[in-house]
């Protein structure tokens, strides 16, 4: 029956389909969806435009060049007593209060002059209210956030602003501070990577050239770590380290030292927490690769004459580069994303982008800035992670 | 002169893995000369691998010496001893090309440039993978691995070529077909060849001289035909080559032949091995080609009936498996299609001088071993 023959493989695809739906459906509705949602509060701007409808749209009308006309001066006064009365004022404060500080007192103060009966239907009568409605600054703040979108939080994310006339300038250099956390992260993520390396690529050379009934009890010891949770390893290196804890103690007992070590609350900590943390992700994929060299490869090179570091270096480690590329690019990625382990075992100065994301998130509540930074640090790890398959599969296995 | 002396000596060689435990390889003295192609020959376990891994310097024995040019090779590690090495799974370097496979033992020995060049695309031509240089190994067929795995371990021209089953993971026409090629190769380069392999046919086929391995020593060495005509003892003659393994009592004994009792009471003669006297428990091999057969009885001696009770048409040759009296059976290769059937008795027999009749204990832990 050719009729059925020819139908099986589109059946077969929408079986396939079918066994995937649920676990894509869950994934999109619980994962993807969020986290896009999320994303798009670093360039969706909607405040003003939602609480303000008349006044965005005559900002939107504005070219902004000159002095603001009045009859836009006349919908703002119009539109801030409506929502100081509505007592939804303050979403808006807030909003412009990112772009100009300050606004937020302009604002309320205007509406209290505005309700007690004072005029405001020019600039003239806004700027005898308060000078600064005769300065560009609020105007620009109010047409920056106009909506539906915006630069602002991306910009800030990057120590930018716009100033009044839309050109893109630094913020003042005691508020530039991203740039600086976001080097940071990517500084300890990259000095961890590298530790991982250089302490675990000879852990998983031992593991995979010693016999499976010796590699197995080694192999668990390195996989324990892996069934506790990072915050108790954390809080574990906050005992050996301290300065009257087990390591210091030793130390001093041995008579190496004098004085306490500073080994916690400082960088060095990061560095000793986060390495532990996350090394078996650095050995397990590495281990895994050099299982798959046959132990005849560096006998075959020392057959044909290789001694044995140069056996080493021209035949066995090539062939682990994509497990260490692997592994490495495992623990950048995940060290990018770190935040509980510095918050405890580091000092102020070692804090990293997530401890930003977290205050926007959950102290500030200023979403957009939160997700504006998220942004900054997915696009990197995206690229990282593609780079790093790219690379893979560049180099045989 | 220096010729008269073999080219590798291993001298009261021994090798356990542990300390008091048992011997992989056991009281080896073997000598091997220039140019000739030794395979070493056994089952698995056997001590052959052992052997050319001791040799390679990839084990060290833990007793005796080996010499090569009448030097020890004690303290020499693997990548000084100047052997070319050839491994069962090819052991290519995955992340390199063929042409750079081929490279890497001139590299290591600071040949460069244009000499390297040359050497590699005549290694390459030698094994007639000329113009496949640029390819990665994982992009060849398993035949085109085990060439460039050869071109390799030949290209510094190595004193010595060690083989451990080359052919071992290819299929039966491929390997057919390297073995003419290796050997060939070996007749041209006038190289010396160590070969293990536990395939029989392959050992006879290739060899100059064969040591057939048990229980980690040397069971008999020698050229192929005397391996397979005169067997040393039952576990060659079962090991190489197919052999009827009839059990039987010593009854009388007169110089180099002896004649048995079969548990049917028939009496057949044989040449005997050893120091066996009448009364003596004995098998007796015979090849199943040896078997003679036919309508009538055959001309030689041993003349005895069986029944047959199965047949295989094989085209250029039928087997026959045919029931002794009292016992027993054996399997006879006839050329001809004949006119047998099932359960026709059957007049059979053999000269005496291809029989040979070996200690039965002897054979009996031979046989175990064999089909282990």
């Amino acid at each position: 029956m050719p009729g059925s023959r020819a139908k099986l493989p589109g059946l077969r695809r929408w079986w396939r389909v079918a066994l995937l739906a649920p676990l894509l459906l869950f994934l999109l509705a619980s994962f993807v969806a969020p986290v896009l949602m999320m994303l798009s509060r670093a360039v969706v701007d909607r405040d003003l435009e939602r609480l303000w409808p008349d006044s965005a749209v005559a900002l939107r009308q504005w070219d902004g060049a000159g002095a603001p006309p009045d009859a836009l001066a006349a919908t703002v006064a119009r539109e801030i007593v409506a929502t100081r009365q509505a007592g939804t004022l303050n979403q808006v404060a807030n909003r412009l209060n990112y772009d100009m500080v300050g606004s937020r007192s302009l604002l309320y103060a205007t509406a209290d002059r505005l309700t007690a009966g004072s005029a405001g239907t020019t600039v003239r009568d806004l700027a005898r209210i308060d000078p600064r409605w005769g300065q560009p600054g609020i105007w620009a703040a109010m047409r920056h956030a106009d909506g539906p979108l915006t630069r602002h939080y991306l910009l800030a994310a990057l120590d930018r602003r716009l100033d009044a006339d839309d050109r893109i300038v630094n913020v003042p250099a005691e508020q530039a501070v991203f740039a600086n956390i976001y080097l940071r992260t990517f500084k300890i993520s990259a000095i961890v990577a590298l530790l991982c390396i250089a302490l675990g690529y000879p852990v998983a050379y031992l593991l995979a050239s010693l016999p499976e009934r010796k590699a197995n009890p080694l192999l668990i010891l390195v996989l324990l770590p892996f069934w506790t949770s990072a915050l108790v390893r954390t809080a574990a290196w906050a005992v050996l380290l301290q300065t009257n804890g087990v390591v210091n103690n030793a130390l001093q007992t041995v008579g190496l030292i004098d004085a306490p070590l500073q080994l916690i609350y400082n960088r060095l900590g990061v560095y000793i927490a986060m390495t532990h943390v996350l090394l078996p992700f650095f050995i397990l994929p590495l281990y895994g690769v050099m299982k798959g060299i046959p132990p005849t490869a560096m006998r075959a090179a020392s057959s044909l004459g290789a001694p044995p570091l140069r056996a080493f270096l021209s035949v066995y480690l090539p062939q682990t580069l994509p497990g260490v590329a692997a592994g490495a690019i495992i623990v950048f990625t995940l060290a990018l994303g770190y935040y509980v382990t510095p918050a405890l075992v580091g000092g102020g100065a070692d804090q990293m982008i997530s401890a930003s994301i977290a205050f926007y998130t959950n102290q500030s509540l200023n979403w957009g800035m939160a997700a504006a930074l998220s942004l900054l640090l997915l696009l990197p790890l995206l690229l990282m992670v593609f780079a790093g398959r790219t690379m893979v599969r560049t180099v045989p296995a | 002169m220096i010729a008269a002396s073999p080219l590798v000596e291993f001298r009261g060689v021994e090798k356990r893995y542990a300390e008091g435990g048992p011997t992989a390889v056991a009281d080896l003295d073997l000598a091997i000369e220039r140019g000739e192609f030794l395979t070493l020959l056994g089952p698995s376990g056997s001590g052959k691998t052992t052997t050319l891994m001791m040799l390679a310097g990839f084990e060290t024995p833990s007793a005796g010496e080996i010499l090569l040019g009448g030097a020890s090779l004690v303290d020499r590690p693997p990548y000084r001893r100047n052997m070319g090495v050839v491994f069962q799974n090819y052991a290519l370097f995955p992340h390199m090309s063929v042409a750079e496979n081929v490279a890497f033992p001139l590299r290591v020995r600071g040949i460069k440039g244009s000499e390297a060049t040359k050497k590699v695309a005549n290694a390459l031509a030698l094994v007639k993978l000329d113009g496949l240089g640029e390819r990665r190994p994982d992009a060849l067929s398993g035949g085109q691995r085990q060439r460039v795995a050869l071109a390799r371990a030949l290209v510094f021209e190595p004193d010595l070529v060690l083989m451990d089953e080359p052919l071992g993971a290819l299929d039966r026409q491929l390997r057919e077909h390297l073995q003419v090629e290796i050997k060939r190769i070996q007749r041209a380069l006038g190289l010396t060849i160590v070969y293990v392999t536990h395939d029989q046919g392959e050992a006879l086929a290739m060899s100059d001289r064969i040591a057939v391995f048990a229980g980690g020593r040397v069971q008999q060495i020698g050229r192929p035909d005397a391996i397979y005509e005169k067997p040393a003892n039952a576990f060659v003659a079962a090991f190489v080559g197919e052999n009827n393994m009839l059990t039987g009592t010593v009854v009388t004994r007169h110089e180099d032949q002896c004649a048995i009792r079969l548990p049917g009471g028939q009496i057949v003669r044989a040449m005997a091995t050893g120091a066996m006297m009448p009364g003596d428990s004995v098998i007796a091999a015979i090849r199943p080609e040896h078997v003679e057969t036919g309508t009538t009885p055959p001309a030689c001696c041993n003349a005895i009936e069986a029944q047959v009770e199965e047949l295989a048409y094989h085209g250029d040759h039928s087997r026959i498996r045919a029931a002794l009296d009292g016992g027993g059976s054996l399997v006879i290769r006839t050329p001809s299609a004949g006119d047998f059937a099932a359960g026709q008795r059957l007049p059979i027999g053999w000269c005496t001088d291809r029989c040979f009749a070996f200690p039965a204990e002897d054979g009996a832990t031979a046989w175990r071993k064999a089909v282990a």
